[in-house]
């Protein structure tokens, strides 16, 4: 049997989710010798349209890279959105919440006609997704684990539990009793919550959990003293083109 | 009359490979007259300087950090620098230390993997790092285990490899321990031998490198004490320097209608920044075993070869490793402090940074109102200030390789254009050749 035949794409990001697959070093050999890596622009020159697994990182910020991903989906039997850019928009999203026009102008002058742009999405809001590698960037382990289960056929393990979850098993204690803000209670886990027990708290960057208890969430963050208008500004950080967000 | 007086010749690169971000390179050659030869940056604009408004004095460097997967380190202390520059914030002298050693880290781990993983192939005359597995596994691996120690080496600082978490203004939020530091100057002291290997193996095949020059102006940080990175005036190779908050006196930002990315120029046509303009402007300031390796090169300043950033690049691996090992047993010997971030007071004002990123001098500036809101932002991206060179030295080095097939002509402008080692991304905040 031949080696599935993967690709990989990116739209609008900092190809920082690569990046991570490159930081596997090693083990990247080893999952090399169960694919067949057919395109991958940043890291070789040979091209191929013909592949099985299409990885793709990154937002839709204009409608010229729609024509991109429908080509990309139409050629994949397997798409597989990677990191929070590609998966639920990511921060390209926070300029949406901006006239568009103010936002060509501001960077780019009295040129801003010269420069497309639209709202920023995910590839979901554009074709359908098969399977999301969250975070930004990803976690290596979790795109080896995804990446394994869809080579045997099967759906990968993505949790719909809050990060706080993880941030429990890591032993971290709780930052909203160091009064500081958190969007751990209502975000995606499966990052171990690496940014706090790094000394930071969760910005979301995994995205919400299916079905948010926002009431819960909101009365929560209240009690710390963090306003409802605080928490919006926080999910719109990287989930801004999520509905909790609009 | 020569081969190439008639030459009819349509090149379009699109999307060219082996670089971070989207680019084209476009060549149409007319019986033997050069009609276009262009650079054109087609990434998709993000507008991190519209994004950022709106958003709080903590939140900046962890927004403006996404800019760039590759230099996300880079980005981070600008982003730092400018804020506390604004709120009158001063860090210490440990966090100095500790965060040029983030630096540090993200130097090596990108130029290794620019000059490891993304330019040897071409030296090889293959398309990509993987046959390297097949036909070069012993150096191939050395090159792996220096780019998976550096990548160590910033999870020790900065809490993960890429966006780090562990900056934020004033200070640390999580420090390495004492053993780990201990540990890192180990595997340092061990990658200084890895590294002179894959000096020597580059060196061997450096002749594929084009006998270019084209004389341009570097610009870099200089500084009285050190291989400037963290902190300097902006310098020109051409004499004078001024002050970070002084930038667009040098950078004179321009739109072209072909690029996404703005380009740059200052005293000439245009400017290069990156490992050999620092190189050309301080290699007087670089550790012994950097200088060494630039001695195997016979590399010297001022040197007008854009391949040789490659090289420059190697030598600053070297440097980054040396210079790294020295801070870390200053660390050692003053006793790494679990100190607290100091009281910070919000206030309205500008803050300017000036950095030096593995592709060259990073420029952010921020402006707060009362409330530590941003209300104005401002990025010049090292990568930016290079697209403008990149054009020049495609208009001088396509006449030199006219009287070539093809292929080779082609693989002599991405092999330029690869010599950047741009981040496209970061400046579109974009590349392909096109040979139409």
């Amino acid at each position: 049997m031949s080696k599935p035949r993967v690709a990989i794409f990116d739209f609008a990001g900092c190809e920082g989710d690569q990046l991570q697959i490159v930081n596997l070093e090693e083990v990247v050999l080893d999952v090399l010798g169960q694919v067949e890596i057919v395109t991958w622009r940043e890291a070789m020159k040979e091209q191929s349209d013909h592949y099985d697994i299409a990885l793709v990182e990154g937002s839709i910020t204009r409608k010229s890279d729609e024509e991109r991903i429908k080509a990309i989906r139409e050629k994949a039997k397997v798409l597989v959105a990677i990191g929070a850019c590609a998966t639920i928009g990511g921060i390209n999203c926070m300029k949406n919440f901006q006239d568009e026009k103010f936002v060509r102008r501001y960077v780019y002058g009295d040129k801003a006609h010269w420069y497309n742009t639209y709202a920023a999405r995910p590839i979901s809001a554009v074709v359908p997704v098969d399977a999301n590698v969250h975070g930004c960037p990803i976690n290596r382990e979790e795109f080896v684990r995804v990446l394994k289960a869809l080579l045997q056929g099967k759906k990968p393990f993505i949790p719909n539990y809050p990060v706080c979850v993880d941030c429990k098993k890591a032993g971290n204690v709780c930052v909203l009793l160091k009064g500081q803000f958190c969007m751990g209670p209502v975000t995606r886990a499966g990052c171990g919550a690496c940014c706090i027990t790094e000394g930071a708290y969760c910005w979301g960057c995994r995205g919400l959990v299916d079905d948010p208890n926002m009431d819960a969430a909101r009365e929560l963050l209240g009690r710390f003293g963090i306003s409802a208008g605080e928490a919006l500004g926080q999910i719109r950080l990287y989930d801004g083109y999520g509905e909790e967000a609009r | 009359m020569s081969k190439s007086a008639k030459r009819e010749l349509h090149i379009r690169v699109d999307h060219l490979t082996r670089v971070e971000g989207h680019g084209n390179i476009v060549v149409n050659v007319s019986n033997g007259k050069i009609e276009d030869c262009r650079w054109e940056v087609v990434e998709a604009p993000r507008f991190f300087e519209a994004m950022v408004r709106g958003r709080k004095w903590y939140e900046m460097h962890h927004i403006t950090c996404r800019i760039c997967g590759i230099c996300s380190i880079g980005h981070t202390l600008a982003s730092l620098q400018a804020t506390e520059a604004a709120l009158g914030i001063e860090a210490s002298e440990q966090t100095v230390l500790l965060r040029k050693l983030a630096l540090h880290a993200e130097n090596l781990q990108s130029h290794i993997l620019h000059v490891g993983y993304l330019v040897l192939p071409d030296l090889m005359g293959v398309g990509s790092v993987v046959p390297l597995a097949g036909s070069h596994p012993a150096e191939l691996k050395t090159v792996i285990r220096i780019h998976r120690l550096s990548n160590e080496f910033s999870d020790k600082i900065c809490g993960r490899t890429t966006h780090p978490q562990r900056l934020v203004p004033g200070g640390f939020a999580k420090y390495p321990k004492t053993d780990e530091l201990k540990k890192l100057r180990q595997g340092l002291t061990e990658a200084l031998s890895d590294l002179k290997e894959v000096a020597r193996l580059v060196c061997s095949v450096a002749g594929r490198f084009p006998a270019f020059s084209r004389e341009t102006e570097y610009i870099a940080l200089k500084s009285d004490q050190e291989y400037a990175m963290y902190h300097g005036q902006i310098g020109s190779s051409d004499g004078g320097t001024w002050a970070p908050g002084q930038y667009k006196e040098v950078t004179n930002e321009f739109c072209v209608p072909h690029s996404t990315a703005k380009y740059t120029k200052h005293n000439r046509d245009s400017y290069m920044v990156g490992a050999l303009a620092r190189f050309n402007l301080n290699a007087d300031r670089l550790t012994p075993e950097a200088r060494a390796v630039a001695r195997l090169f016979k590399l010297k300043p001022v040197c007008y070869n854009s391949f040789m950033n490659n090289v420059a690049q190697i030598v600053e691996c070297v440097h980054s490793v040396e210079d790294s090992i020295n801070i870390i047993d200053r660390i050692l010997d003053r006793g790494l402090a679990l100190e607290d971030i100091p009281p910070i007071k919000v206030r309205a004002g500008q803050g300017v940074s000036a950095v030096e990123v593995p592709r060259g001098i990073l420029f952010h500036d921020y402006q707060y109102d009362d409330a530590g809101t941003c209300i104005g932002a401002n990025l010049i991206i090292p990568t930016n200030q290079n697209h403008n060179n990149i054009y020049h030295d495609l208009q001088v080095l396509l006449p030199s390789l006219l009287g070539k097939p093809e292929k080779e002509i082609e693989l002599g402008l991405e092999m330029l254009v690869r010599a950047y080692d741009p981040c496209i991304s970061c400046s579109a905040h974009y590349l392909k050749v096109k040979f139409i």
